[in-house]
């Protein structure tokens, strides 16, 4: 009895006075107080020392686009630091390259606050939100396609441009981490209480799987937006919109918001697909040529089969810009699909003379 | 046992090197052996945390454990008081010495799994060392393990561009190289030998 109990008090003793000098550490040396946080020169924050600046902005309700939350695994969370930020990382290498180090870009979710800093970050970040929605749509749009409708909290409203995106917060589930995931917007911004997504099925996909298998109608899911420098511009040019699969979110959004403000443009919107069942929204697209000005949907399958009995055009998109776009003069063009397809067209564009920043993009990596 | 502490410290790094002898302390000398500089830093982060942590082990072993005849509990106390030291020593070096921590900070906790560091520990209860001994077989221990983490990571970066089988990029042909490296240490073992 006695040596159980020495050995309870012997063992519980060390651990203890342990903890106790660790304790007594962390309320010394690693408390770093409360610290000045000064955002383009003219908003100021106090922010508790310590954090990461991602999770401090976040704090302060500012949300810096991430995708991995905060492990330094997507380099998406760049803001640039102009001083405090300490030594540039190793593990800030593989995201930030040569001359953004020079500019005092750096992860925000690598870099601690220990000292006052002071850091830029784009105006319209401060417009980010985290809505939790509820969805009220999931339906199947093709085999892969899900169209997600989901509508913001009463009260709550999100201001947006057409083209933009939202990230969805993924649960965890089944063995899976949080993660976050872009997916663009296809409703107009007029529509600011209720928003809707096209998400394709990626195998293996953390955040597809859990959309396309695991949600269900009535669920609560989180997002943060909008975010994104593809968006329509309001010029008098004339509009190409390229897409292929999910990629017609976007462009989507924009005509809507063309059609409700009857903006007198002249705009021509190629998609591609595979095959027949690859094709959503055509009936929507048709009844847009119809009210719309001047609005031509012209779209292609690269493999057809027998029994899609296609009469229509056949092989990639880029084969459509080939053919019906004469040449860039006075015009601007939206792309949105895969990086292959961006990278395709792309030269294409150029090459027929479209300035380089006439040219809008968005890659779904 | 009264060999002299300088024998102790040479041994330790080359007839009783802990990875080339002992094989402890093999994930992260694996793991973080394909550059030079870095595992350098790592190297020295273990001979630091090696050469307190024994002491405190040695100290809690004949003043605390073995007075109440508690010797069966070192593996817990030992274990223990690695962990609370490296959390400790990283909130030291990350508050005091900015330059240090981002050298040696992202590889302070890979150390607190080390077996390396529990092996020496336990070796100084075994072979019945004092405190100078103990002392001078820890700082060997360490800086036996930067030698060869180093020394690893001078041949990975000069066969970096090799072609090997697919079987054996990265840990095997690490591995097979270890053995090597272990073959050619067996040289020293004329000088002297602990136990």
């Amino acid at each position: 009895m006695e040596e159980i109990l020495t050995t309870v008090f012997a063992i519980s003793g060390i651990t203890g006075l342990l903890a106790f000098l660790l304790s007594l550490a962390n309320k010394t040396i690693a408390d770093y107080g409360e610290k000045n946080l000064t955002i383009n020169e003219e908003k100021d924050y106090v922010v508790s020392g310590g954090d990461s600046l991602l999770s401090a902005l976040n704090d302060e309700n500012i949300f810096i686009p991430s995708a991995c939350g905060g492990k330094g695994s997507c380099g998406y969370c760049k803001v640039k630091v102009l001083s405090g930020g300490g030594p540039f990382l190793a593990t800030e290498r593989g995201y930030v390259s040569d001359e953004e180090q020079q500019s005092g870009i750096r992860l925000s979710c690598q870099v601690r606050i220990k000292k006052d800093m002071h850091i830029e970050i784009p105006e319209e970040l401060f417009s980010v939100r985290q809505y939790l929605c509820t969805v009220t749509v999931l339906e199947d749009l093709t085999d892969t396609i899900k169209r997600v409708g989901l509508s913001l909290p009463e009260g709550e409203r999100i201001s947006y441009k057409p083209g933009q995106y939202i990230q969805i917060l993924t649960p965890e589930y089944d063995g899976n981490e949080e993660v976050y995931r872009a997916y663009s917007i296809t409703t107009p911004p007029s529509s600011d209480q209720a928003i809707e997504l096209f998400i394709g099925y990626v195998p293996n996909g953390i955040c597809t799987t859990y959309i396309h298998q695991y949600l269900k109608v009535t669920d609560v899911l989180t997002i943060v937006g909008p975010f994104g420098d593809f968006y329509y511009r309001d010029t008098m040019k004339e509009m190409i919109c390229v897409a292929i699969g999910t990629g017609m979110a976007p462009i989507m959004s924009i005509l809507r918001h063309m059609n409700e403000n009857n903006i007198q443009r002249k705009i021509t919107f190629f998609f591609g697909a595979r095959t027949r069942q690859d094709l959503f929204m055509t009936k929507t697209l048709q009844s847009l040529e119809e009210s719309m000005y001047d609005f031509t949907y012209i779209n292609c399958l690269s493999r057809p089969t027998k029994e899609c009995q296609w009469k229509g055009e056949t092989g990639r998109v880029t084969d459509l810009v080939k053919d019906y776009v004469a040449d860039g003069e006075n015009k601007e063009a939206y792309l949105c699909g895969s990086p292959a397809m961006i990278d395709s067209v792309l030269p294409l564009l150029k090459q027929k003379g479209f300035s380089e920043d006439a040219i809008y993009f968005d890659r779904f990596d | 046992m009264d060999i002299h502490p300088v024998t102790i410290f040479f041994a330790a790094i080359f007839t009783n090197n802990m990875i080339l002898a002992n094989f402890l302390g093999m994930c992260s000398f694996i793991a973080v052996s394909s550059d030079i500089r870095t595992s350098l830093s790592l190297g020295q982060a273990v001979t630091f945390v090696l050469a307190f942590t024994t002491i405190i082990n040695y100290l809690l072993y004949h003043y605390v454990l073995l007075p109440l005849q508690l010797e069966y509990l070192r593996f817990i106390v030992f274990i223990i008081v690695i962990a609370a030291f490296v959390q400790l020593v990283e909130m030291v070096i990350d508050r005091y010495f900015q330059g240090l921590y981002y050298a040696l900070g992202i590889f302070l906790p890979l150390i607190t799994v080390n077996c390396a560091i529990l092996g020496v520990s336990l070796f100084m209860v075994i072979r019945s060392y004092n405190l100078v001994q103990s002392l001078a077989f820890g700082i060997g221990s360490g800086l036996g393990w930067l030698l060869a983490i180093v020394a690893m990571a001078g041949i990975r970066q000069k066969i970096k561009n090799n072609p090997f089988p697919k079987g054996l990029e990265g840990a095997g042909i690490t591995l097979i190289i270890t053995g090597l490296m272990a073959l050619a240490f067996i040289g020293f073992s004329g000088i002297v030998t602990l136990q």
